[in-house]
């Protein structure tokens, strides 16, 4: 069986120089250090527009009267390719359906963003919005409470003006 | 007459712990603001802007980095040699510190008890202790590295010996021509040397400089020599399996090593704190602080002042920032060596050109001596030219057509093949198998 040799172009015999290289190296480094044009973004100071498609942290949306629209069909945690959505249905008197419990372990989530798209009342939302940092792992786990309490806004999957997304 | 005596008595005893003090103080800020500087450098020469966050304009970094370290946990590897572990950051922090006592910072400073020397120990065997010492600084690498019981660390303190073995001679051949010129080992003696020939020893000495300044960075191992680590082959080398305190130990070691070769080049080569001009010109001879030799050969006393002593020690801090800088600027753009490539620029190049270059300068002494040049400006100029003509040469050697190829055999074109074989052109994208 032949053997395969990849072969490595060497610099001409004669055409080869390794100081003149190095101080070529030197001067273009001399170059991009007094260069004062520099690309680091001041982070905290200075934010990154979130695209509108970002998918971060997720955001439950509210009725006028304070209720959130969640209606406890079931939809996300059967839809979540991740199983991070506990859901547990309730009923009121008048046989409208609400969540007793509603709670996203935001560490196994993946943000694919499939609780929004099949989510019939819109209530559940991913969001622009990736600052939430915690001091334990516990409070990754968000509460109804806490996911009502999101105001940052939340992603358009789809743009209708921008079908293909282009 | 009011003769300038040197310090003694209770006011020297004072002066000496001062001096201790202010030297340690400063090296350990010039350490501590290397890193940070190295951080800086490191950053702009990538288009980035570097620590910024502690303090203005990242000031305070390297105090946070203190506190860090501190604060991190010990680790000790369950089957390190614990002793040696233990000793191995101490080893290679000593050596480093203590050499920068020999190095003369300024001119004589004038106070109403006498004149106080601005070196901290003006020792009689000066280069041979800084020699001995810089040498020492590998068993703490090659020990910390045995002990921790780890191939790659274990892998970095072999290297480092051999390194350090290989350039040790190179750097030793390199100073011998400045002893010659000197005619002694004391560096307030190599200085005054400088001022008397009018010529800063790198110009007539300017291939020993060469050398000097690549073996320098060997012994340091400072990238593009920095084998002992070489963080993308041996995780991090010697150091691997230290946290905490030690591992920043080993940082010092390192930086204060480069601040010793640093200030080392500036006074070997660059006239340590000597300005151009011969008003700052101070030495001890016969009791007396002169500033040189009339044309009758009868000495002329100095006159040391205050602000000579501040402006020479701006000098001499200038030249050291500069051989740091250039340390820093260096590790940025050059790639490392290949080990083999390193073992063969040491002792196929850096020794014979050495040994050569030892010669050389000799024969020239030697035949100025004859013809009864005396030591001073014609003297230096046709040392000078010399000298010139021997890093023309040298470097256009190294230069052309010369890739560093080590132990292998050297590259050609049309080697044969034996196997049967199918050519990928790896120039060409797509077309080879990975
Ligand atoms: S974004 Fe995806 S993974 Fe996360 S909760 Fe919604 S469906 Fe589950
Ligand atoms: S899909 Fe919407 S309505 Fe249904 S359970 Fe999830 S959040 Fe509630």
């Amino acid at each position: 069986m032949a053997v395969q040799v990849k072969v490595m172009r060497r610099p001409e015999p004669g055409r080869s120089s390794y100081l003149r290289a190095a101080l070529k190296g030197m001067a273009l480094t001399f170059k991009h250090m007094v260069n004062p044009d520099k690309v680091t973004q001041q982070y905290p100071e200075e934010q990154t527009e979130l695209h509108p498609r970002w998918r971060g942290t997720h955001r439950m949306e509210v009725h006028a009267d304070g209720r959130p629209k969640c209606v406890a069909c079931g939809l996300c945690p059967t839809v979540c390719p991740a199983n991070c959505i506990r859901l547990v249905g309730g009923e009121d008197d008048q046989g409208n359906r609400y969540p007793v419990v509603y709670e996203i372990d935001e560490f196994r989530c993946i943000f694919c963003g499939m609780c929004q798209e099949v989510c019939p009342v819109e209530a559940i939302h991913v969001g622009r919005h990736f600052e939430n940092a915690e001091y334990s792992r516990s409070r990754f786990v968000y509460d109804l409470d806490r996911l009502m309490e999101q105001d940052h806004p939340t992603t358009l999957l789809w743009d209708p003006s921008d079908p293909r997304s282009e | 007459m009011d003769m300038l005596q040197p310090i003694s008595g209770v006011p020297a005893l004072v002066a000496m712990v001062g001096k201790v003090l202010a030297v340690f103080t400063a090296t350990m800020l010039v350490v501590a603001y290397t890193t940070l500087a190295e951080r800086k450098i490191s950053a702009w020469i990538q288009d980035r802007s570097g620590p910024n966050r502690v303090g203005p304009w990242g000031l305070l970094q390297p105090i946070a980095d203190g506190i860090k370290n501190f604060l991190k946990e010990e680790t000790m590897p369950a089957t390190a040699n614990r002793f040696w572990f233990v000793a191995g950051p101490m080893l290679s922090i000593t050596p480093a510190l203590v050499t920068i006592a020999v190095v003369p910072f300024a001119a004589p400073l004038p106070t109403p008890w006498g004149v106080v020397d601005m070196i901290v120990a003006d020792i009689p065997i000066g280069i041979l202790y800084i020699l001995a010492l810089s040498s020492l600084g590998v068993y703490g690498l090659v020990l910390s590295g045995w002990s921790s019981n780890n191939k790659y660390a274990f892998l970095g303190g072999l290297r480092a010996s051999a390194q350090m073995v290989s350039y040790e001679v190179a750097l030793g051949l390199s100073l011998v021509s400045v002893l010659m010129l000197a005619g002694n080992v004391t560096l307030t003696q190599v200085v005054w040397q400088q001022q008397e020939m009018g010529f800063w020893f790198a110009f007539p000495l300017s291939l020993g400089f060469i050398l000097f300044l690549i073996s320098a960075f060997a012994e340091t191992n400072r990238l593009p020599f920095d084998m002992p680590e070489a963080e993308s082959e041996l995780v991090t080398g010697y150091h691997t399996e230290y946290s905490s305190m030690k591992f920043s130990m080993f940082f010092i070691a390192e930086y204060s090593h480069m601040l010793t070769a640093s200030a080392l080049m500036a006074t070997l080569f660059f006239g340590g704190w000597d300005l151009p001009g011969a008003w700052d010109n101070a030495f001890w001879h016969e009791g007396m602080l002169i500033a040189g030799f009339d044309a009758a050969g009868a000495p002329i006393l100095a006159q040391p002042a205050w602000w000579k002593t501040l402006l020479t020690l701006a000098g001499f801090g200038l030249k050291t920032v500069f051989f740091l800088f250039l340390y820093i600027w260096v590790r940025w753009t050059l790639p490392r060596f290949r080990y083999d490539q390193v073992m063969s620029l040491g002792w196929k190049v850096m020794l014979p050109t050495a040994l050569a270059y030892v010669m050389v300068v000799s024969a020239t002494v030697l035949v100025l001596d004859l013809l009864e040049v005396s030591y001073g400006f014609t003297f230096g100029l046709v040392l000078t030219l010399v000298s010139g003509l021997c890093t023309v040469a040298f470097l256009f050697f190294l230069d052309s057509d010369r890739i560093i190829s080590g132990a292998s055999v050297p590259y050609r074109q049309d080697r044969p093949v034996r196997m049967p074989v199918t050519q990928v052109d790896a120039g060409a994208p797509g077309l080879s198998g990975d």
